[in-house]
């Protein structure tokens, strides 16, 4: 027992914690020269209370009966330009998901072009998406339902090439050693594994888009949005607390939906 | 096996008529809303010809003012770093009093239909409602974030202390340690890796935000998209939005090695 | 050569593999197998042992292409499998059985859609997602699963049956195919010991009853002896044993396995 053998354990080597270090002491200065250099008026903030008890006042009471004349259709509209663009997006999202699955696809220029696709569908703001249909066809829930649609692709896309990717390699070897045709190999041993995977997501993407589809028609791509923007302009408060109340009420209903849907499939 | 009589055997698959059902109602449907929505292949096949004229006049985008979109590209980040900043901060002690198993659910209630609120509407019409609160420009959008963030990350952080292990806090407890000791040295260490995790991701949402809240007068890059775009000043356009893809990139390229620095 | 393929279509109605000079190097320069040939026909079934990592699962799957041989032949019934591509390589395959180790079923789908996907090779994509099975196909499932006690199993997904009653699967959907041989890569490293006997057994029935070679591989040498007619021993790439079980003395394993401190 005369030596003592003293075993130092750490948790990070010094590397790791010269990185941790350089990334906080990195944000802290970012934080105080944005700090220093934005252009914001402190003085705003002391008149926001008034600002905001004034908005209050004007929002109550709520103009119920605009509902049934003005935003009821513009609700419908609102789910279905979110169902049919999360439609339209998963239908274009199952080829490029495919493509982006490094076990299924082993040409790196279609793997680049798929990543591509993925990327910058998912860097495009959905409400910048609906700005670009709409240049292209006009206000409208058309613009709408494709901008939806483009920007869902990147998110369901990647999602599923990730399931894909985490697939079991044993079934997809067995049928191909049975002689089955590539599609047949697809639909009978990478589908069953990640069906409940591509539900999953879909679910989720619907419930994002019914969120989003709400506000695009603030640029003219339809929906509730369009009416929002309407009562916003012409100062009716009264009308747009009834707006935000019917879009709160629908989101959640739709959370709700979800999460339930989501726990019978898994 | 031969020699054996054949006998004639059932199909071995129950109908699946839930799922041809669905696929019929899914195509009903599909019809049925396009229709409602009056979108039509005419009108899809004539937007393809505008979608043309669009595209020639992007081409070339245009960057001679560059000085403006740097100084925009400029404020995005600055809002998106003060808004991060701020809301991870804030989102620490709310989604602490969130998180049920560490307290009565008359404190968390209050906090949870906060963080429920917070995550309901898009950041979108929460900066529409702060621009009329506090004008038009950055403030509005960096408020915008900051509760962005507050509902995603609030309701992260809540979550996961809810899944944590319960022993070292009853530990902390038997040894008399009063409540903060507990959720310093109990609770936070368990969640703090995962509480890193959620705000490096939430930063590069604040960003991609930070570039949309600009459209309805929030500041940031947005507004001068915006404005690009009502004035058909589409090869600037197109430069702004090549800008915010590299911008976006870029974040998603940061947060990834974050991430990798924090495993 | 190919009249001589021809030939042998025409004077070997049996069903057979033949391996001729087969070299496979996954990194160029490094060869894995070096030089294998050897010839199956009938009903005898041959084991394939050899230390871990000699090569013998990428021996059985250049025997299907599954791993495309770099220098070689492989002929089943007579037909050179190696130069073969898309279309014709698919029907080739349809020819061989193979079984896992690790039992590579659908795990979500019934084990009855399980054993029909062994006839995948002769649908087409749009009926196999249909479920249009062939009636006959279906009646032969049946069959099978019954002669393997796995009749009340049809239903069931196929992760709720036990490693013993997987591999049944497993061979089931092999059998499916109507194969000219059968092709089995550690059948029995995953079960208990009665298990793999009876799993062996099975084997050995069905390429007696269909009259097609079976080529195994395993680990288990005293399984091997017991009930193969031929075991090939490979060491470094190559074949350094051929011959019935009755002949592989120790000094044999030793080359096989190297070292002799395990043999006791
Ligand atoms: N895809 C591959 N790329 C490169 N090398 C490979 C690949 N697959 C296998 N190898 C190498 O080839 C050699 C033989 O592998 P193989 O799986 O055929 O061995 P094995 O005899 O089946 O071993 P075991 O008994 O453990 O299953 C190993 O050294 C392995 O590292
Ligand atoms: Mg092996």
């Amino acid at each position: 027992m005369s030596e003592i053998k003293v075993n130092t354990w750490e948790r990070f080597t010094f590397g790791e914690r010269m990185a941790r270090f350089i990334v906080f002491f990195g944000f802290a200065l970012a934080l105080s020269i944005s700090l220093r250099t934005v252009e914001v008026i402190p003085e705003f903030l002391l008149d926001a209370p008034t600002q905001v008890a004034d908005l209050l006042a004007r929002m109550w009471p709520l103009d119920y009966a605009y509902y049934p004349q003005g935003i009821h259709h513009a609700l419908m509209e609102t789910l279905h330009v979110a169902t049919l663009g999360t439609l339209l997006g998963v239908l274009m999202a199952v080829p490029v998901g495919i493509m982006g699955a490094n076990n299924i696809v082993r040409v790196p220029a279609l793997h680049w072009l798929a990543k591509l696709i993925l990327v910058s569908s998912r860097s495009v703001n959905s409400l910048v998406w609906a700005l670009l249909f709409v240049a292209v066809f006009g206000p409208g829930p058309l613009a709408g339902t494709i901008a939806i649609g483009f920007r869902s692709v990147g998110f369901v896309g990647k999602l599923l090439a990730e399931a894909l990717e985490e697939t079991n390699p044993g079934p997809v070897e067995a049928l191909t050693a049975a002689g089955a045709p590539w599609l047949s190999v697809f639909v009978k041993s990478y589908w069953p594994q990640v069906a409940p995977a591509f539900w999953g997501i879909f679910l989720f993407r619907w419930d994002i888009n019914v969120r989003e589809s709400a506000v695009i028609g603030l640029v003219g791509a339809g929906g509730i949005g369009m009416v929002l923007d309407t009562a916003l302009n012409l100062f009716y408060w009264d009308r747009v607390s009834v707006v935000l109340l019917s879009i709160f009420v629908v989101v959640i209903v739709a959370e709700l939906l979800v999460t339930n849907i989501r726990k019978r499939i898994i | 096996m031969t020699g054996v009589v054949k006998v004639k055997h059932s199909s071995p698959f129950k109908a699946n008529w839930w799922g041809r059902f669905g696929w019929v109602l899914a195509i009903l449907y599909a019809i049925y809303a396009a229709n409602f929505l009056d979108v039509s292949w005419t009108r899809f096949v004539a937007g393809l010809g505008n979608g043309a004229d669009f595209l020639s006049e992007m081409i070339p985008p245009n960057f001679t003012r560059w000085q403006l979109l740097l100084g925009n590209l400029l404020e995005t980040v600055q809002m998106a770093v003060i808004a991060s900043v701020f809301g991870i901060l804030c989102s620490l002690p709310i989604g602490l009093c969130a998180a049920r198993n560490l307290l009565p659910n008359w404190v968390t209630w209050p906090f949870r239909t906060f963080i429920a609120l917070c995550r309901s509407f898009h950041p979108v019409i929460i900066a529409i409602l702060f621009v009329k609160a506090v004008g038009f420009g950055p403030l509005a959008g960096i408020l915008t974030l900051v509760l962005a963030s507050i509902g995603f990350i609030g309701k992260l952080f809540a979550e996961a202390i809810e899944e944590i292990s319960m022993k070292p806090l009853e530990a902390l407890r038997a040894s008399g340690a009063p409540f903060s000791s507990v959720i310093v040295y109990g609770v936070l260490p368990q969640v703090l890796n995962r509480f890193i995790g959620f705000s490096s991701y939430q930063f590069d949402v604040n960003l991609r935000n930070s570039t949309m809240v600009g459209i309805v007068g929030a500041g940031g890059v947005g507004g001068t998209l915006f404005a690009a775009f009502q004035r058909f000043d589409y090869d600037f356009l197109a430069a702004i939005l090549l800008s915010i893809i590299a911008l976006v990139m870029m974040s998603e390229f940061m947060s990834v090695q974050i991430k990798k620095v924090f495993q | 050569m190919t009249t001589d393929q021809n030939n042998m279509q025409v004077s070997l109605p049996q069903r057979s593999i033949r391996i001729e000079n087969l070299f496979k190097e996954y990194v160029p320069g490094k060869p894995i197998l070096k030089d294998i040939s050897f010839e199956v026909q009938g009903k005898s079934s041959v084991a394939i042992i050899g230390a871990s990592g000699t090569g013998k699962s990428t021996l059985i799957r250049c025997v299907n292409k599954l791993i495309p041989p770099t220098a070689g032949n492989v002929f089943i019934s007579g037909e050179n499998i190696t130069k073969l591509q898309g279309s014709e390589l698919r029907e080739a395959r349809r020819k061989i059985g193979m079984v896992f180790q690790e039992f590579n079923l659908v795990e979500r789908l019934s084990v009855m859609e399980n054993v029909l996907c062994g006839r995948l090779g002769y649908l087409t994509p749009w009926r196999a997602w249909l479920r249009k099975y062939p009636q006959t196909d279906i009646d032969q499932a049946y069959e099978l699963l019954e002669s393997m006690g796995l009749y009340d199993f049809a239903r069931q997904r196929a992760d709720s049956l036990s490693g013993g009653q997987r591999q049944r699967v497993g061979i089931a959907r092999a059998v499916m195919q109507d194969p000219h041989v059968l092709l089995a890569d550690e059948p029995t490293s995953s079960l208990d010991p009665k298990t793999s006997v009876e799993i062996m057994e099975l084997l050995v029935a069905l390429s007696e009853a269909h009259d097609i070679p079976l080529v195994i591989n395993i680990h288990d040498v005293e399984l091997a002896k017991r009930f193969t007619s031929r075991i090939v021993g490979l060491s470094n790439g190559g074949i350094v044993f051929d011959g019935p079980p009755s002949e592989l003395t120790e000094e044999h394993l030793k080359t096989i396995y190297g070292g002799a401190s395990w043999l006791q």
